[in-house]
């Protein structure tokens, strides 16, 4: 006690960092989160690397031909490694939906439609967006043709679709 | 194996936010409420856990599960946590069930939660679709009602499926939700009003659509000696399956239907199946349970069914997985009365109405959908059917099943990855 009298008593530093408070009884608060993190897409990368040159790269199994609109690079069917093959620019329309709502990044974008595409010659569907459509001029089995951004986001928005 | 009876369950209200009780909390209430229900049982007698919840962004917290174990005081009894999206309860309970069956618990637990109210809806519908391909699927406009909406889309032009049949699933479920205590949503409504709700993803609007929750529910399954010991009104698990089909629906092949025995390959001479208008995994889970229970016609077979009811659509699309009907007559099968409670009046013409109830409790549609806790809310929901006891912990037996003596449970994840079929038999 005598040397703690030349001493300042301990103390945490006071700063202006505070919480948002939404209520007392309970406490209820703000808490923020966020992350930046490094993802690669492996061995999927030649179809993000195709989407920047204008293809839709699919791929193809080499022992049961089984063709993959959306890539896997080897087959569900047969197990086998698949080789990397173009898929068509014009398809046609599987199924789709207008989503007038959607998860808090696309709110912005709403309305938005979606669409699963099919090409001929390949078994796999492709999801996407169908840019230049409203909901009444949408049919299933209506034909679409692709486009690619010019600035592109590496990512699957990169390509989309239009009525053909 | 052994055989494996549920003695006891309990379930939270599931609401829309609970703030004033955390998932240890709400796990507790439930937990006490099952064990007061079976007397003889002491914690000394379980033997392990299995917790169920879906999602580590919702919780902000990994290892949720053994908080709840510890807050329940059951440390150091074996734990583990089961994952599998929208069908974590129905996993979480065959789990229970392996563990018993195995021989090596005797009382298992199985208890699940999930706390969605920690975000705002529209983030949260953002998390719900990280359960969907990150690659290739959510950056493209991740939402699962989005991707729920074409499925049906395409089962409308496979199968002439209407939104009116639709919305008749709706009607239902929120209607049998008024004599549940347990529910949400208690409405009565009509077609027009279904189809004039807010447009969410063409074609369902926010009443075809169930909703985000905060809630938990337990359920206790034993073994043929302990269940002897502990209750005179057990259930026995005759039947599980599990199905499971690629995350990304693009990937969903289109070949031949996997038939049940009333079923014939001519009856589907030109489907392309599964596509994306049926979930073959619900068709595999019920194949499993079925073949495992020896049922051969669900229809006559069956008292009742607790479904997964995330949307209209997909209790109708599941009407087909479970061969209740064929593959394409779902939407027959909802308009003509058949999954309805045969002593409420819907406000509908009905010929057939109450032949086999689906959803009695409201579903999914009425109670709510906290994901871990779904599950098994139908396992609990399920288990008071079959012993007869709805009015005991309802209130009210107007949702009562007369003579309920085999009944069906079905969890289902996110577009039909993972389906559970359950099926659970009067034990006495
Ligand atoms: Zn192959």
């Amino acid at each position: 006690m005598a040397n703690g009298e030349n001493k300042k008593s301990p103390k945490l530093e006071e700063t202006m960092e505070g919480n948002i408070l939404y209520n007392l009884d309970p406490i209820i608060m703000k808490y923020h989160y966020e992350i930046d993190y490094i993802h690669s897409y492996a061995q999927d990368s030649p179809f993000f690397a195709g989407l920047v040159k204008g293809k839709i790269m699919g791929t193809r199994c080499d022992k049961c031909n089984y063709g993959y609109a959306t890539p896997k690079t080897h087959c569900m069917q047969c197990g086998s490694p698949t080789k990397w093959v173009e898929v068509p620019l014009e398809g046609k329309v599987h199924t789709w939906t207008t989503c007038y709502f959607g998860g808090e990044a696309f709110l912005k974008e709403t309305p938005f439609n979606l669409v699963l595409v099919e090409f001929e010659g390949f078994d796999s569907l492709f999801l996407s967006r169908l840019i230049g459509a409203e909901q009444k001029d949408i049919k299933v089995g209506m034909k679409v043709q692709a486009r690619f951004r010019r600035k592109s986001k590496f990512d699957p928005t990169d390509v989309y679709f239009v009525p053909a | 194996m052994r055989k494996v009876y549920m003695v006891s369950g309990g379930i939270t209200k599931f609401v829309k936010a609970s703030p004033e009780k955390n998932f240890q909390l709400m796990v507790k209430d439930a937990f006490d409420y099952a064990m007061k229900d079976v007397p003889k049982l002491n914690k000394d007698m379980i033997d392990g856990c299995v917790a169920s919840y879906f999602s580590d962004h919702f919780a902000r917290q990994l290892m949720a599960g053994i908080m709840v174990q510890d807050y329940l005081g059951l440390c150091p009894k074996p734990g583990k946590r089961i994952e599998g999206g929208g069908a974590t309860g129905g996993l979480c309970f065959q789990s229970a069930y392996e563990a018993v069956a195995s021989g090596r618990m005797e009382v298992c637990v199985a208890y699940g939660f999930e706390t969605m109210s920690h975000v705002e809806t529209w983030k949260g519908n953002e998390f719900i679709a990280l359960a969907s391909d990150t690659n290739y699927d959510y950056p493209v406009g991740g939402f699962y009602s989005g991707y729920y909406a074409m499925m049906v889309v395409r089962h409308m032009h496979e199968f002439g499926t209407t939104r009116e049949q639709l919305a008749k699933v709706s009607i239902k479920n929120h209607r049998n939700a008024y004599y549940n205590p347990y529910s949400q949503k208690r409405m009565k409504i009509t077609v027009k009003d279904v189809l004039n709700s807010e447009m969410v993803a063409w074609p369902l609007t926010r009443l075809d659509i169930c909703t985000m929750s905060d809630g938990a529910a337990v359920c206790i399954l034993a073994s043929e000696k302990m269940a002897e010991k502990l209750t005179d009104k057990p259930v026995l698990i005759t039947g599980v399956g599990t199905g499971t089909d690629a995350m990304r629906m693009a990937d969903r092949p289109h070949g031949n239907v996997m038939l049940l025995p009333h079923e014939k390959a001519s009856d589907y001479k030109n489907l392309k199946y599964p596509g994306v208008h049926s979930f073959r995994a619900g068709r595999a889970a019920a194949k499993q349970a079925y073949e495992m229970a020896k049922i051969t016609n669900p229809l006559k077979e069956l008292d009742v069914i607790e479904l997964h009811d995330a949307y209209t659509s997909s209790e109708v699309q599941t009407y087909e997985d479970l061969g209740l009907c064929k593959y394409g007559e779902g939407g027959k099968f909802v308009e003509e009365g058949y999954p309805f409670l045969p002593d409420i009046d819907y406000g509908l013409n009905l010929p057939k109405q109450g032949v086999l109830p689906v959803n009695p409790s409201g579903g999914l549609i009425a109670c709510g959908h906290p994901v871990g806790a779904t599950g098994l809310m139908q396992a609990v929901f399920m288990h008071w059917q079959v012993q007869g006891s709805i009015k005991k912990h309802f209130g009210d037996d107007k949702l009562q099943v007369k003579n309920a003596k085999r009944g069906l449970i079905h969890s289902h994840a996110g577009t039909g990855t993972y389906v559970t079929a359950t099926i659970m038999e009067r034990g006495f």
